[in-house]
């Protein structure tokens, strides 16, 4: 398979938005679904081919000398300013990063559209209105999320990253009838573009001083000296940092709104208002991790920068802690999975920062794991994550009900979503030899390696992970017996949402086993991976405490979570109200932007600039209100008035000639 | 005694002031219309006099005038019609009476 190709795994999902888009409305929404279906399982192949040839074949100019190669398949001048100094360029680059993320984009992508199938229907299999529209957006999701992996510079990056936004709005705003998802969408989209505000000053300030987009020239090629560049322009501050610095932080806070850090998390949790597959799919697998993506991708660069490093690791500990904290008292299940979610994106933020490239070797590994550890967590994270969420879908399909005091009880009813459940949140615990236990093994020797206070930190939280999964487990599938609403019991969902659970629950046992080491590095050179089996032991013990704690708490229905829920009150209710974070930022946006900023400004565009403009057109108004009454009508007034003019026209005219 | 330049020109600047006084001071449209052929003829014989005086060698001054009097025979007869017309609308040539011409 040429590489060249890649360019058709672009295509299809754009010609799919664009033909269920505009013809979809006039076809049988059966029919449509199927052609979406039919269309990502092309792509499917196409990228499983391209990033099989990538991996192992040979001849195209993947490998030399063991390492791993970027190769450029498509490459066309988009927009050219300003001689050789302004180019954007739009193109296609392969490396071992972007056909992982092929690969995962559109295995969870395929498995989204074929389980919305039967999640869009009722229970008779009548698709819902609206089932044109979201097969036409989510291939416009799939296509702008591909689009921006394949980026090869940072200027077609932000172009798709905007287009994932706009994606993920009109997804989340699927239902729009409903006042909530119009909240959530709109709350989605302004959080994201604000922090894109940052994203694209960091841009302008890096390439000013770098003097390209390119990714490949970032990391050296066309004699390009990129970090000659930077550590030179490293010498200029700004405020006390360096201007590179600055630059890369606020890359990364673009990065941190995609992917939901501490305190730009706030949109996520309300993003779960859209259809379950959506948040499968974007608030969860792909999207959610495309900042991870962006700091994998100027890797090269953040590694010079230690100061951005740190800050990156210090909100990705932290965001990972506390979204933990929260998801251990969330009682609706999709806001439980979202937070869930955060903790494991920071776990990969954290674990992209510890990371080093100098290539010495440190404690027995080469310094490159946290980056490498970073991507593993991010393919096998978005395949079980994937899973627990189009597991909840089928849950919430089956009772109509994203409260867990709704559920209860259910493993008698739906045993195959209880086991695929299961897995995932076995995956998650890190419990061996599920893919988690191996991604975040590998995350936390890179951290222990930071230094023994970061390793622990994420061991607690590893351990916290453990406790909240299985306490949602267990409110679902058992705690009682389930009491029976409405005339049908709930039961398993049709073929096309178990299978993708059964297929996903298969690559959340395997994943783990994919030799990533050699696959994906941040050179692309191999990188040497041993199990480090005193950390290994360990975090399979906080994480087998964690599920223990959970079990004795909410295996049988017991009055032990309420009493210890009244013992600390002010504690449980904090985090059940997401340490009023929502509140805090409500009360910024309200009560001081609003009010002590947006208030004085309407005010002065209200009286200062619109009254200049009012006084203009008044005095206008009365002056020539005041002079009406010299055209009376009478032929010989005007006359006069004509006749004084001339003759004072005549005198001025005079003096001006005798004065001058 | 030899006829000067001044000597036709304090003539004609007293016919065209009295046309002027006649144009705004007289209430009847066909005084109007008298006062304004003043002030015209006046202007014609100051078109006469400069090249006269100043031009001798050139006849513009002169053809522009026999001009400027063919045109007032034409533009009167246009007025005349004007005033006729106004009068059957109106019955009346009282220029105070007729005040339409305003905002």
């Amino acid at each position: 398979m040429p590489l060249s190709s890649t360019i058709y795994v672009l295509a299809i999902p754009l010609f799919m938005f664009l033909f269920l888009g505009l013809v979809g409305v006039k076809m049988p929404r059966k029919i449509t679904g199927v052609i979406g279906v039919l269309g990502m399982a092309v792509t499917t192949v196409l990228a499983y081919a391209i990033a099989f040839t990538y991996f192992f074949g040979d001849g195209q100019g993947q490998m030399m000398d063991g390492v791993r190669q970027q190769i450029v398949t498509t490459d066309w001048t988009w927009l050219s300013f300003y001689a050789d100094k302004l180019i954007v360029r739009l193109g296609v680059l392969l490396d071992p990063i972007s056909a992982m993320m092929l690969v995962v984009i559109s295995t969870v992508s395929f498995m989204v559209h074929l389980y919305s199938l039967g999640y869009m229907s009722d229970h008779d299999g009548n698709p819902e209105k609206g089932f044109q529209r979201y097969y036409a957006d989510l291939a416009l999701f799939t296509f702008s999320m591909l689009g921006l992996v394949v980026s090869t510079n940072i200027f077609q990056m932000f172009i798709f990253f905007e287009m994932v936004g706009v994606s993920s709005y009109l997804l989340i705003g699927f239902y729009y009838g409903q006042q909530p998802a119009n909240h959530a969408s709109k709350k989605a989209f302004i959080v994201t573009r604000l922090a894109d505000l940052f994203f694209l000053i960091g841009i302008l300030i890096l390439s000013f001083y770098t003097e390209t987009f390119d990714f490949k020239e970032m990391m050296g090629a066309n004699g390009h000296d990129v970090c000659n560049a930077f550590t030179s322009a490293q010498g200029l501050t700004f405020m006390g940092c360096s201007v590179t610095g600055w630059a890369l932080t606020f890359i990364f806070i673009g990065g941190a709104g995609k992917s939901a850090m501490y305190p730009l998390h706030i949109w996520l949790p309300d993003a779960m208002e859209g259809p379950t597959p959506v948040s499968a799919l974007i608030h969860a697998a792909t999207m959610v991790v495309a900042g991870v993506f962006l700091v994998a991708r100027m890797f090269p660069l953040y590694v010079l920068e230690q100061g951005a490093m740190d800050i990156i690791c210090v909100v990705g500990a932290f965001t990972a802690f506390y979204a933990a904290a929260v998801a251990c008292t969330q009682s609706d299940i999709k806001r439980a999975l979202a937070f869930s979610t955060i903790s494991q994106i920071a776990f990969m933020m954290t674990s992209l920062a510890v990371s080093s490239a100098q290539g010495q070797l440190i404690g027995g590994h080469e310094a490159g794991l946290g980056y490498m550890a970073s991507m593993f967590h991010l393919f096998t994270h978005a395949m079980f994550k994937a899973l627990l969420f189009l597991c909840a879908g089928a849950i919430i399909h089956a009772v109509h009900s994203n409260e867990n005091s709704k559920m209860h009880g259910l493993h008698k009813y739906m045993p195959i979503t209880s086991i695929a459940f299961l897995i995932g949140c076995l995956a998650i615990a890190g419990i061996p030899p599920f893919a988690g236990f191996f991604s975040k093994d590998e995350i936390l020797v890179a951290c222990y390696e930071k230094g023994i206070g970061w390793g622990l930190w994420m061991s607690m939280v590893a351990g916290m992970t453990a406790f909240y999964m299985f306490r949602i487990y267990y409110l679902i599938f058992f705690w009682k017996k389930h009491e029976v609403h409405g005339e049908h019991a709930p039961k398993d969902q049709p073929w096309t949402m178990t299978v993708p659970l059964i297929v996903l629950a298969l690559i959340s046992c395997v994943a783990g086993f994919a030799p990533f080491g050699n696959l994906v590095t941040w050179d692309g050179a191999q990188l040497e991976t041993h199990m480090n089996w005193p950390i290994a032991g360990a975090s399979v013990g906080i994480a087998l405490i964690g599920i223990g704690l959970a079990t004795v708490m909410y295996w049988k229905e017991n009055p032990l979570p309420d009493k210890l829920a009244t013992m600390f009150r002010g504690l449980w209710t904090a985090s059940y109200k997401r340490f009023y974070m929502d509140e805090l930022y409500q009360f910024i946006t309200h009560k001081i932007i609003f009010q002590g900023i947006s208030k004085p400004i309407a005010w002065f565009d209200r009286t200062i600039i619109d009254g200049f403009f009012n006084l203009l057109g008044n005095v206008t108004n009365n002056a020539s209100w005041g002079i009406r009454k010299m055209q009376s009508g009478n032929v010989q007034g005007y006359v006069s008035y004509y006749i004084i003019g001339a003759v004072l026209l005549a005198a001025v005219t005079g003096v001006v000639i005798l004065c001058f | 005694m030899d006829l000067t330049l001044l000597m036709y020109l304090i003539p004609s600047l007293i016919m065209f002031g009295c046309g002027v006084y006649g144009f705004i001071t007289r209430k009847n449209m066909i005084a109007m219309l008298i006062s304004l052929e003043l002030m015209l003829n006046s202007a014609d014989i100051n078109f006469v006099v400069f090249n006269r005086y100043l031009f001798p060698a050139q006849h513009e001054g002169m053809f522009f005038t026999l001009f400027a009097i063919a045109i007032a025979a034409a533009e009167t007869a246009v007025a005349i019609a004007i005033i006729i017309n106004v009068y059957r609308i109106a019955k009346n040539v009282d220029i105070n009476k007729i005040t339409k011409m305003k905002f």
